[in-house]
């Protein structure tokens, strides 16, 4: 086991570059994921720490040694693949015996080593099969056996679960965290999928661009979003998101298009007509007889556990909301919803940085 | 007590049921379909390969229709020292040539397949000996292999690395070598290509997944790249051995199966015998005889090569 030290680390394909500085600290047994849109820049900063990418700039460190010119066999880390890379003329045993095979491990010590593998991942029966025999999820197993078999510092996964169907990526994403709370291998974790990246993860690094937007724990992201675009991409249906300005004449308010109007708490710094966006998770808003904003009810999707409401304010814009109660809508009719000012997110119109105005709870 | 609408429509013809029950039915609509194809392979194939098995029996001659005279010619080529001499060259020639095409194609293959700088052109190049008709090749290298104008005898003398000029085609062990360089160079683009394409289809992931689990380049090729190409090796050398075993063209520009027939192959003997020489059924009969090597190279690769465990899904 090790951390991992990534220390202001670009990336150039050519004259195009690819990561703008990027650092990130991962403690010995963290999980941590990285997370962000296609093109960000995420699974490139992965295969640079195993090593199948050259660092153009910057250092990354494995424990307490610098890898940037270490061969990638020497870094001591596995990797699960996205295609999970199985080799398709071995047995899942031989798959799995591959590493130790190549280290000259005896062959009594290896199919310990296999063993004990496929007992914590359920592979025992499937040890002399060969990959095409396998299901999806069962490949999946194999891939994280071969990693397991190892015994590495370092784990590292890219997208292992995008070509597994909805059902069975639940299932796995339980599954790999079970087996972290119980190897404690340091994790580094590649996904495009933020719920993924929530349940998962002891430390999300949102990426976008090349840069890192923000790091943090899971819910620190949830609650905290450092700017505009970890807030629409973390949490799912995204945070509903208004355009309008500050309005400090009387108590302060958010004044939007289409004559919206919503009060804001009472100690803020932002000074009067500053353009701003605001922003309100679903599952904040609530129903409200006479103040709030004015929705029209557009799709209503009770889920049984909840409802969601989508609709649009006068001006256009998309409202998502998430209530616990089973309310119930007709599309076209107009309700009000309202936010408590403790729980509303202000980002500065122009640069998309959060202003603090919520109460430290 | 009849059904009384069978009474009254009229019957149809016997003849005109059974084609319209034809007509629906799948197999004989493939069938139909298959049809023009099956007469092409009857026309083409089928028939002059059977001519030439029965031409083996007879003792016909350009010119005069034979007549069957059974295993007489094969056993006249049974004690004839010259076509056991063919078969023991054509056997050489193949094994010496598919064993040079493979290793040479298959190193080849490995450096295209790397990220050259003008890939596409050097892939482009490669291809240029197989492009070229044979003939010409062949004459180019009988230029190259002359007695007199050689240009290898001439830059190893400008060398200083021989004192004399290379006797070729003349002598019988050098012949031997020349056609089967000769016939190397021609083949090394048609393996070299087509391993190139199976490499391709072999995915990167794997390569990085051996190399992360402490794979050296040996190790990467001997476990991932051979394994994995040994499919595609299998279908490419049976055509390559098929080729080989079969030329014509190279020996009869370059030797003419000389000198004292130590380059004949078994197809330039049954040339030489059938056409030039006249006897018809002999020539077949050589012809023939090359037909259980054949074979036996196509069933060694489809059983001992081409078919493997890992290549087959399901089956539990």
């Amino acid at each position: 086991m090790a951390s991992v030290a990534i220390g202001d680390v670009y990336k150039s394909f050519g004259t195009v570059e690819i990561l703008h500085g990027v650092s990130v600290d991962i403690k010995d047994g963290e999980f941590v994921t990285l997370v962000g849109p296609s093109g960000c820049g995420k699974s490139t900063l992965l295969r640079m720490i195993a090593g199948l990418e050259k660092i153009s700039r910057g250092q990354i460190a494995i424990g307490e040694r610098v890898v940037n010119n270490v061969a990638p066999k020497e870094r001591d880390v596995a990797m699960v693949f996205q295609n999970y890379a199985l080799y398709p003329h071995m047995t899942v045993a031989e798959n799995m015996a591959f590493s130790l095979m190549l280290k000259g491990v005896s062959k009594a010590e290896s199919d310990a080593g296999v063993q004990r593998a496929a007992e914590i991942l359920g592979l025992v029966p499937l040890l002399s099969r060969y990959p095409r025999q396998l299901s999806g999820g069962q490949r999946q197993r194999v891939a994280m056996g071969r990693a397991i078999v190892r015994d590495p510092a370092v784990f590292l996964f890219d997208e292992p679960l995008s070509n597994l169907d909805a059902k069975l990526r639940v299932q796995m994403r339980a599954e790999i965290k079970e087996l972290h709370q119980r190897l404690k291998t340091t994790t580094v974790y590649v996904t495009h999928d933020q719920i993924e990246a929530m349940t998962m993860a002891d430390k999300i690094v949102v990426m976008h661009d090349g840069i890192v937007e923000q790091i943090g724990p899971p819910l620190e992201l949830y609650d905290r979003p450092n700017n505009l675009f970890v807030a629409s991409f973390i949490g799912s249906p995204a945070m509903n998101l208004l355009r309008g300005e500050i309005a400090t004449d009387g108590s302060p308010s958010f004044r939007g298009s289409g004559g919206i109007s919503i009060p804001l708490a009472s100690a803020l710094s932002i000074g009067n007509g500053e353009p701003v966006v605001l922003g309100i998770r679903p599952e904040h808003l609530r129903l409200s007889d006479h103040q709030g904003i004015p929705v029209t009810v557009a799709v209503v999707e009770p889920t049984g556990s909840e409802v969601q409401l989508i609709g649009r304010t006068a001006s256009g814009e998309e409202i998502v909301a998430n209530f616990r109660e089973r309310h119930s809508f007709t599309p076209g009719e107009t309700i009000r919803l309202t936010a408590d000012p403790g729980l509303i997110h202000l980002f500065h119109g122009e640069t998309g940085q959060r202003f603090e105005t919520r109460t430290e709870q | 007590m009849a059904v009384p609408s069978a009474a009254v429509q009229p019957r149809p013809s016997i003849l005109s049921r059974s084609l319209s029950s034809l007509a629906e039915s799948r197999n004989a609509l493939g069938f139909g379909f298959m049809l023009p194809a099956a007469a092409l392979l009857l026309v083409f194939l089928t028939y002059p390969l059977g001519l030439g098995v029965w031409l083996g029996f007879t003792d016909a001659r350009i010119g005069r229709p034979g007549i069957f005279i059974g295993l007489e010619n094969y056993e006249y080529l049974w004690s004839d020292a010259v076509f056991w001499l063919s078969v023991f060259n054509t056997l050489l020639y193949t094994i010496s040539a598919s064993i040079l095409k493979f290793a040479l194609g298959l190193w080849l293959a490995l450096i295209l397949n790397q990220n050259l700088p003008f890939k596409s052109f050097f892939r482009a190049i490669v291809l240029l000996p197989w492009v070229v008709p044979t003939v010409l090749s062949a004459i180019a290298f009988w230029w190259i292999y002359d007695a007199q104008f050689s240009i290898l005898s001439w830059a190893l003398q400008q060398m200083g690395l021989i004192d004399h000029r290379i006797n070729f085609l003349g002598d019988p062990t050098n012949a031997r070598a020349s056609v089967i360089a000769a016939n190397v160079w021609r083949g090394i683009p048609f393996v070299a290509i087509t391993l190139l394409a199976g490499l391709q289809t072999i995915p990167q992931s794997l390569y990085e997944a051996a190399t992360l689990d402490g794979a050296s380049r040996w190790q990467l090729f001997r476990y991932v790249t051979l394994p994995l190409l040994t499919p595609i090796i299998a279908i490419t050398m049976t055509f390559s051995v098929l080729f080989t075993f079969t030329d014509f063209q190279l020996i009869y520009v370059l030797t003419r199966g000389g000198p004292v027939n130590a380059t004949h192959l078994m197809a330039t003997l049954s040339f030489q015998r059938g056409i030039s020489g006249g006897q018809l059924g002999e020539g077949a009969a050589i012809a023939v005889a090359m037909i259980p090597f054949l074979l036996a190279a196509i069933l060694f690769s489809y059983f001992g090569l081409q078919r493997r465990k890992w290549q087959q899904g399901g089956g539990d």
